[in-house]
């Protein structure tokens, strides 16, 4: 056997290894030997994940100063702050592949990761708040319950934690809107056009369906995914059309309707080109929001500068005492 | 003035500070140097907003207009809102931001220590609950002090121009006027000078293990406590009270 | 040190209860020891889950190789006697 052969045969003997512990269904930990590419996919996963949350906070943020009560802006400011948390988790479980969060950024800011496409439509109005809540953190909380199974331990117990925490959220949300459909005929119209704006968008959060999307392969395999797009894009459409209805707000797809015998609604076609042109960098959101974050990260240098200066003076001085 | 009057206005004056300045560190949310120091910025902004509400809603017990604490956050006047004029300055960069903090932590946590011996028992209660959380905003603060002082030359550098800047808006928060002394001889408002004192020696301490000097002026501003303010309080009311102003009649 | 740095990497390790275990919540970043305290408050106690906190810089930390696991965790297996269900009390004997 020449050294090529027995390399192929120690990793064969590993992959053979790591696969029968996710069919066990054994956590994976750091330390533990994994597949480069399963490694790869979690960290493009973790990070997209983590970017998310944390560009996210922009479109709610654009409305913390214009509240319209005490109590709504202490519920938003807190709901972003979480979002902001869930962020910092999810770098910490990506960090534990030795991948650091300047590095994770540095793809952000390059494009060489992503984030939700959903962040890149603008919020409108106070409902936009109640429709973000509602959808959008309807439609991220189908998929992270999903994730709290999934094979990597520090994403799976990231994930319990968010998902614990983020249960508030979509109430918010629908309590927003249910109080606007209880109100003036502004508020109403308001709601309305709010829903309009964000159902199709929240519908694409899932991904392309499972015959065209490109990533789930190995994924499912593996289990860092546990449900494929198009179960888990049911799942929510069921679930949020009986709220809409309670309501009084009307869902925009006119093909809307329940289907008995598979028990589940069906649904108008998705505008795929809308999601591409988006995801392709032209939403009307994509340049404002990396702008943000890259300006936002610039003008911070100079304090995180400062905070590892002072420390390095603190250790200097200790040794000379 | 009536007792009723003078505590409606002290109530006011206190809620409104608290208002203000969770206004501005909410203002950060997405904007911090670092994501763990945007949910602490967050963290205080909440703690500042929930002040509010106490004193706002104890404002409008006192007045007995039967309002609440949202008919008094969002339909007043520029004329009508008591904060001093440090909360409402713009947030500037971090080291200003933090710098603003700084001086309000520190001044709050010697004025609720002394707060909670009001014979109020709702203001000493709101007294003993907020003691604990700027207890913790001045702990932070003055970290931040100490490391931007002794950090990088620039980083020096902007915390001593915002030093600079602000000085003149701390006088205002010590000063008293015939509301806090028919109050103070009731023994429900703070009494002032050993707040001022306690916190000068506090400032000063800081400032000089940072590297940090006092600027030599010799006038303070003042107005806001009487609701005359700076520009800019105007502009935060237009943000914050456009939807209750612009669809009067809706409940959100 | 790097051009821009994100701040070193803690653990944050939590106790929910006085008596309880620490446990550990997750890591924060921070260049000192008592930023490391407060954004671990910040970040794990929005919810008043704890009641102390423990941070230690995550490269402190050593961690044992999954490939030792049989040498470090299999020769405990068979060691039956160490746990009580072992002994087989006398009839009548109350247990302490």
């Amino acid at each position: 056997m020449d050294v090529l052969e027995k390399t192929d045969s120690i990793q064969a003997e590993m992959l053979r290894h790591f696969e029968e512990k996710i069919e066990r269904g054994d956590a994976i930990e750091p330390r533990d030997k994994m597949p480069d590419a399963y490694r790869k996919h979690l960290i493009r996963q973790m990070s997209q994940h983590a970017h998310s949350e944390v560009i996210g906070m922009q479109p709610e943020g654009n409305w913390i100063t214009r509240a319209p009560s005490l109590r709504a802006k202490q519920i938003l400011l807190a709901k972003i702050q979480d979002e902001g948390g869930h962020g910092l988790y999810l770098y910490s479980a990506a960090e534990t592949l030795g991948v650091s969060r300047e590095e994770l950024i540095g793809q952000l800011h390059s494009g060489k990761a992503k984030y939700s496409n959903i962040f890149n439509y603008p919020a409108l109005t106070w409902a936009d708040i109640g429709a973000i809540g509602w959808l959008v953190d309807g439609a991220a909380i189908v998929n992270q319950v999903s994730l709290q199974r999934t094979s990597y331990g520090p994403y799976s117990r990231a994930m319990v934690r968010i998902c614990k925490e983020e249960s508030f959220h979509q109430r918010q949300g629908y309590e927003i809107m249910s109080k606007m459909m209880q109100g003036t005929k502004d508020q109403q119209e308001m709601a309305q056009d709010a829903m309009n704006r964000w159902w199709w968008p929240s519908l694409m959060m899932f991904g392309p369906h499972d015959s065209e999307s490109p990533h789930t392969g190995d994924a499912v395999k593996w289990k860092i995914k546990r449900h494929s797009n198009d179960e888990l894009r049911q799942k929510f459409i069921d679930k949020t059309v009986q709220q809409a209805e309670v309501i009084g707000l009307t869902i925009p797809d006119a093909e809307l309707k329940w289907n008995e015998a598979k028990g589940h609604y069906d649904h108008g076609p998705i505008d795929w080109n809308e999601f591409y042109r988006v995801i392709g960098g032209n939403g009307p959101c994509n340049r404002q929001r990396m702008e943000h974050h890259k300006r936002v990260h610039a003008e911070g240098a100079w304090v995180r500068e400062a905070a590892e200066a002072y420390r390095l003076r603190k250790e200097k001085e200790l040794l000379h005492l | 003035m009536t007792t009723e009057q003078a505590l409606y206005k002290y109530c006011l004056r206190l809620g409104d500070n608290a208002l203000i300045q969770s206004y501005r560190l909410s203002e950060w949310c997405s904007n911090a140097p670092i994501l763990e120091e945007d949910l602490a910025l967050t963290n205080f902004a909440l703690d500042m907003i929930g002040r509010a509400q106490l004193l706002l809603t104890y404002a409008a017990a006192v007045e007995g207009m039967g309002k609440t604490d949202d008919d008094l956050a969002y339909r007043r006047g520029e004329r009508q809102f008591m904060n001093t004029l440090i909360t409402e300055l713009p947030n500037g960069d971090f080291a200003y931001t933090m710098t603003r903090l700084f001086f309000t932590s520190v001044y709050e946590y010697y004025y609720f220590t002394e707060l909670q011996n009001s014979a109020d028992d709702t203001l000493k209660a709101i007294a003993a609950k907020t003691l604990k959380e700027v207890k913790y905003h001045k702990a932070h603060a003055t970290d931040w002090m100490l490391r931007l002082g002794g950090g990088t030359e620039e980083s020096n550098k902007r915390a001593q121009t915002a030093i600079n800047a602000l000085w003149i808006y701390t006088g205002e928060l010590f000063e008293t006027d015939r509301t806090e002394a028919l109050l103070q001889d009731m023994n429900i408002a703070v009494d002032m000078p050993p707040v001022k004192a306690k916190w000068n020696t506090y400032v000063q301490e800081v400032l000089l293990e940072a590297g940090l000097s006092v600027p030599a002026v010799d006038y303070m501003q003042t107005g806001g406590r009487n609701g005359v303010h700076t520009e800019n309080l105007g502009h935060i009311l237009s943000e914050m009270q456009y939807l209750q102003r612009a669809y009067p009649d809706a409940t959100w | 040190m790097a051009t821009d740095s994100q701040l070193a990497i803690w653990e944050v390790f939590m106790q929910a209860k006085p008596g309880a275990n620490y446990i550990h919540a997750g890591s924060v970043h921070a260049s000192d020891k008592k930023m490391a305290l407060q954004n671990a408050r910040d970040t794990y106690t929005r919810r008043g889950e704890g009641t102390s906190i423990w941070v230690v810089p995550s490269d402190a930390i050593v961690a044992s190789n999954p490939d030792d696991n049989d040498m470090l965790f299999d020769p405990a297996n068979d060691k039956v006697y160490r746990h009580p269900t072992f002994y087989v009390m006398p009839e009548g004997a109350k247990a302490i």
